[in-house]
């Protein structure tokens, strides 16, 4: 049923409906609206989970790996700095293969201190073996979260999933989503059936000493589950979309890109905007087009090979930058393409909240047109010379 | 086809800007229109100049940018036209909202609508608070068309408990009928 | 042999490597001068000091690396560390 509501609202109820059994979470801005309607559901008696407060989000993350490793569904949110104090957390849970999933309402990391959107937290996240969806509505932010779930659990898959949506600009804001109701997400989503679990009568431990002799063996294997999860996206996210109409089976959306000249590739709320400027530019006759990643771990290598071969120039937007290189997807974008003879173009952008607009876009495809980037997008030249 | 509108709320942090977009949203949605709500992320300190967006469509808007160029702006306190350039990228035949008791003594924008309503005393008489957020609203939907009284009704009601809605429509309505008398 | 999921097994497995032969030195318990305070058996690092029915300390030997610190905290200097006759 559509309904009109804040995206932090729309996640919170399709979390509601993914029936959690315990959440843990220390609140933090953006993400806070979340955590307190779903504390607020528990304590109303409209959720049956257990809701552990803690002190910290280091607390949170241990307790859902516990919680996890007990045998039960469950779910966090964070963002940033709460996000960077989870860091080991994050690769035990992913380590002894434990299918959290957590809504991660993407911001900027400190210093200096920064409460608005961009996409440097999860990125920073990207080799920690979790999965990552990035959404670019609210419609899709609720919806990833019954994937995360499916996916996450699979027992080909076994591995924790965050579910990415860009701060302020998705958790803030009041929009028409689509809400499942709650028989169509029980019979999408079966309940969690751990292959293994802790329990006293038949003892087991997780995440024991690996020697050399085995270590590299544990890694190669969490490897695998990442890269194997593709396939587990497709069969859900096709299954979902034959059940209630919205096809999350492929790992990329390509959006006029059929005979582009230009390709814009983007994560997450910018790529309406992009697609706002590409209609714009589409009517003056030039040819643009977006492939936007819904996922980026496991990263979509082939579709974007197969997507993006036969342009002339890519633009890659990248709302996170790897500190003395280059934004994070405009790397794996050309590691896809490499040998391909694409040039491939990097515009750091919109860090730290900066507004984006659509002029800024088809200032984007401009200077990709001239064979300029590699960048930060935008800088106040007058703060930085 | 009607395309793409955009509203602008000036106002102070406290004064209800970000329930205003968001009950104004409410309501467009509730007569069949797409709508997207939204504030500027800020600082949201009370009495600092805050700003909230609407954006109106007959199909999906995906636009995530902020608004620039509205058509149409309701400034909740006209003291903030001091400290802000309240009217920057009014589009032409736009149309501004102001709460002042007095005319205007700014210079306006030419080929622009600006409505004044004193909502600050229409708030004092209903809800005994100067809190002029629903009675600007009932002032958006008689200035702009776009919301129609009842769904604003609605969309307060869905949002406050009993008498306090019953006071906060009284002040939509009153302002509803004083814009519609003027304009 | 496959790994276990997540790095995982079950637990006990240490009861299987008798570190009782790493050891050099032996404690040997003095029961005519043992006052049965159970110092010892709470400062052993292995947990391998039981006790008999009398409430003398027993220790297992397969577990005992002859370390030394029952004989260094015993009250009572009732336990001696001897040379290992291997």
């Amino acid at each position: 049923m559509m309904e009109f509501m804040e995206g932090s609202h729309a996640v919170a109820h399709s979390v509601k409906h993914c029936r959690p059994e315990v959440i843990a979470a220390y609140p933090i801005t953006p993400q806070t609206h979340i955590v307190e309607a779903l504390a607020e559901m528990v304590a109303n008696c409209h959720l049956d989970a257990e809701y552990i407060t803690v002190e910290s989000e280091f607390s949170a993350l241990s307790a859902c790996l516990g919680a996890s490793a007990a045998g039960s569904r469950v779910y966090s949110a964070t963002t940033s700095q709460g996000l960077a104090l989870m860091f080991e957390v994050c690769f035990n849970c992913a380590g002894m293969r434990m299918p959290v999933v957590m809504s991660i309402v993407n911001r900027a990391l400190g210093a200096p201190l920064s409460i608005w959107n961009d996409q440097q937290d999860s990125i920073s996240l990207r080799d920690s073996g979790w999965l990552q969806f990035y959404a670019e509505d609210n419609q899709e932010a609720a919806d990833l979260h019954y994937l995360a779930y499916k996916v996450a659990e699979d027992r080909n898959v076994l591995l924790p999933a965050f579910v990415c949506f860009d701060g302020f600009i998705l958790s803030h804001t009041y929009e028409p989503v689509d809400m499942l109701t709650q028989e169509q997400v029980d019979s999408y989503l079966p309940k969690y059936t751990p292959v293994q679990r802790l329990d006293s009568a038949d003892p087991i431990s997780f995440g024991l000493f690996a020697s050399p002799e085995y270590y590299m063996e544990f890694r190669y294997q969490i490897d695998q589950a990442v890269k194997g999860a593709a396939k587990t996206i497709a069969s859900a996210g096709r299954e979902f979309g034959e059940m209630f109409g919205r096809d999350y089976g492929d790992l990329v959306e390509s959006y006029r890109l059929e005979d582009a000249d230009c390709a814009i590739v983007a994560m997450g709320s910018i790529c309406g905007t992009v697609k706002d400027a590409i209609d714009e530019m589409r009517k003056d006759n030039k040819k643009v087009g977006l492939l936007r990643l819904r996922s980026f771990r496991p990263f979509p290598h082939k579709e974007v090979r197969a997507a993006l071969s036969g342009v002339n120039c890519v633009a890659v937007l990248d709302k996170n930058v790897s500190l003395g290189t280059k934004g994070a997807v405009a790397l794996e974008v050309r590691d896809a393409l490499y040998g391909q003879q694409v040039p491939v173009l990097d515009y750091i952008i919109a860090l730290g909240g900066r507004d984006v607009r659509k002029k800024d876009i088809r200032a984007v495809v401009d200077m990709a047109g001239q064979g300029k980037g590699d960048l930060f997008y935008g800088l106040r030249q007058e703060l930085v010379s | 086809m009607i395309s793409l509108r955009e509203l602008r709320i000036h106002g102070r942090g406290g004064q209800g800007s970000v329930t205003a977009a968001e009950l104004i949203a409410v309501a467009a949605f509730a007569g069949g229109v797409y709508a997207q709500a939204f504030p500027a992320f800020g600082v949201e300190r009370r009495g600092a100049p805050v700003q909230a967006f609407v954006r109106f469509d007959n199909q999906k808007v995906r636009l995530r940018s902020q608004v620039y160029e509205p058509d149409y702006i309701i400034v909740q306190d006209s003291t903030l036209i001091r400290d802000v350039n309240v009217f920057q990228g009014l589009k032409k035949g736009g149309i501004v909202i102001v709460n002042t008791e007095k005319a205007l003594t700014y210079p306006i924008p030419e080929g622009v609508k600006v409505i004044t309503i004193d909502a600050t005393s229409v708030a004092l008489k209903h809800l005994g608070l100067p809190i002029t957020n629903t009675t600007l609203m009932g002032a958006f939907a008689a200035a702009s068309g776009e919301i129609a009284l009842p769904a604003l009704e609605g969309a307060i009601r869905q949002r406050f408990p009993g008498e306090l809605a019953d006071k906060n429509i009284a002040a939509a309505r009153e302002a509803f009928e004083f814009v519609k008398g003027v304009s | 042999m496959a790994l276990g999921l997540g790095c995982s097994a079950k637990p006990g497995r240490a009861k299987e490597n008798r570190t009782g032969s790493w050891r050099t030195f032996r404690p040997e318990f003095l029961h005519e001068k043992c006052t049965k305070c159970g110092l010892c058996s709470l400062v052993c690092p292995e947990g391998c000091i039981g006790e008999d029915a009398e409430g003398q300390p027993v220790p297992d030997y397969d577990y005992c690396k002859g370390c030394g610190l029952c004989a260094e905290e015993c009250p009572s200097q009732a336990i001696e560390m001897k040379k290992e006759e291997k």
